[in-house]
């Protein structure tokens, strides 16, 4: 698929973001093989390097995966704007007042019943993680009910049984608070500052909780340890990976890492999609900080999403675990309508390795060289 | 249009569209400027390298380098006159003038050996040694007739590639 006949595609496809996906995969050779002996023209032209780098810069997949497309604007003439002036003073007066008591009163109980349990009974280890990980579900459950949330769970619930962890695909911070309270389960987060990073120094340490951080270098082989460490803890809560490492814009997924399918476990995979009409979940942490997410939330009509727990997955023999990862964000993201993506989250925020160039710079070369035997 | 703005108006979309010689249609214009407001993440009014090489699908071409010299500090007329090149309205000629513009990187209208060495050694990497290259390079164009010392023109181009 060339650039050029992206460009042709472009005036089709102004209103409606529906890729063809295939198309945007970045070939690994060029459309045909040319044949024949090697001439001046072949070598100057690089016509197929230069269309598809114009591909890039006219659309690509990555970008796709996080714009947060603003809703169309629905209160433009004289009797609709009234409406929706309605809607922003019941939204900004009477629901977020109403959401920010529900949630005060919320922190209040749990703060209260979870200060004492932590520090007096700290001798009887089994029952006060019992009554914590209550207190994290309670906690959740008045956080989802402060955005109205409306979470519809299909599936068996998660059981607690060793030798086993739970993967989703990530749309938000919130996406963890809405598993968490119909199941408290440990998660793998990166540490943020603030607030945030003060609650998950705090409570989330109670349900195990393990930190990774993206900056350094050494840091995959750490985790990987701990999550090790983790699964083969009996009575550890069971472990909710976000495989994808980055928040995406529930539209698509970008490729799984693989840390959590070379742990030897069964994997437990659970899709989330959210109903953009009611608001769109999607936390752009490139725009806004999470307060600001949160207070969105808040001042919406509400949360709305479907959570599937799937069927428990394990790697099969002669699959390797990047294949494992791949074949399970394949059933999340039929499960969640999707899209797939072939590309590493992680390049949000580096460069992607010189191994990709490189790739293309060998099959070039290869053909190159073929067609020069050709006499 | 200025950098603050991100409507255009009728003047500019007829401006842009005059710019680039009618290759692209006004709706392809203004879905082109959406493309650039979302690459401009800063609102410069231009894009810089940085914000080019954060498209990872970009980042990767061999020929990325290259094509960010002649894209930096476009503003968005510019960069829509580069990119009529790629449109299916363009002519053989615009595209050939084009990619002769990738080759001539000094601008002085003459494509040399050497730069045609260079955009070689874009291409093909490690994977070829610099010495195969000048063979290869010296070869064909012995057989098309130029020697290693000669200077291309954009005629030229357009004589090779018919």
């Amino acid at each position: 698929m060339s650039g050029s006949e992206k460009l042709t595609s472009l005036s089709s496809e102004l209103d409606l973001d529906r890729p063809n996906l295939e198309d945007y995969l970045p070939s690994g050779s060029s459309i045909q093989e040319p044949h024949g002996k090697l001439r001046l023209r072949d070598l100057l032209d690089i016509s197929p390097a230069l269309t598809e780098a114009a591909g890039a810069i006219v659309d690509d997949s990555f970008t796709r995966c996080f714009k947060s497309n603003p809703p169309e604007p629905w209160n433009w003439n004289v009797y609709l704007f009234p409406l929706w002036c309605c809607g922003v003073v019941v939204r900004y007066l009477i629901l977020f007042p109403g959401r920010v008591i529900v949630l005060t009163v919320g922190w209040i109980i749990f703060l209260s019943s979870f200060i004492p349990v932590h520090f007096l009974l700290k001798g009887h280890d089994n029952l006060r993680k019992k009554l914590e990980r209550f207190l994290v579900e309670l906690i959740c459950s008045f956080f989802v009910a402060s955005w109205t949330g409306v979470v519809k769970y299909h599936g068996p619930r998660p059981s607690m049984r060793p030798k086993q962890v739970f993967v989703a695909n990530h749309t938000s911070m919130i996406d963890f608070i809405i598993l968490e309270q119909m199941t408290a389960f440990a998660v793998i987060m990166q540490k943020h500052p603030g607030w945030v990073g003060l609650l998950q120094k705090t409570i989330l340490e109670s349900v195990g909780c393990i930190w990774f951080n993206r900056a350094e270098a050494k840091d995959r082989e750490i985790v990987a340890r701990k999550l090790r460490e983790h699964v083969q803890g009996t009575d550890n809560n069971p472990l909710l990976i976000f495989p994808e490492g980055t928040c995406v814009n529930n539209h698509y997924t970008v490729m799984f890492k693989k840390g959590a399918f070379e742990l030897g476990c069964t994997v437990c995979p659970i899709a989330i999609k959210y109903n953009k009409i009611f608001v769109d979940a999607f936390w752009n942490s490139r725009k806004q900080s999470f307060t600001m997410h949160l207070l969105q939330l808040m001042t919406s009509w509400a949360v709305v999403c479907d959570v599937w727990y799937l069927e428990p997955q394990n790697l099969k023999p002669g699959e390797t675990p990047i294949e494992f990862a791949e074949r399970v964000r394949d059933i999340i993201s039929v499960r969640a309508g999707l899209k797939k993506v072939p590309w590493d989250g992680y390049l949000k925020y580096s460069r992607p390795s010189p191994k990709h160039r490189e790739q293309k710079q060998q099959s070039f070369a290869e053909s190159m060289l073929r067609r020069l035997e050709e006499k | 249009m200025g950098n603050t703005s991100s409507m255009l108006t009728q003047y500019d979309i007829e401006e842009v569209q005059e710019h680039c010689n009618c290759t692209f249609s006004q709706q392809e214009i203004v879905s082109l400027y959406q493309r650039f407001c979302q690459l401009d993440r800063n609102g410069g009014g231009f894009i810089s390298a940085e914000e080019f090489l954060s498209v990872p699908e970009f980042a990767v071409n061999p020929v990325s380098q290259r094509l960010l010299r002649m894209l930096d500090g476009l503003n968005f007329k510019e960069f829509v006159a580069f990119l009529s090149a790629f449109s299916p309205r363009a002519t053989t000629q615009q595209k050939i003038e084009f990619i002769f513009k990738v080759y001539d990187s000094d601008g002085n209208g003459r494509v040399a050996m050497n730069d045609m060495l260079e955009v070689l050694r874009d291409l093909t990497g490690q994977f070829i040694s610099q010495q195969q290259r000048e063979q290869v390079l010296t070869q064909v164009l012995e057989e098309a007739g130029y020697t290693k010392d000669s200077f291309l023109v954009l005629s030229d181009f357009m004589k090779v590639s018919c």
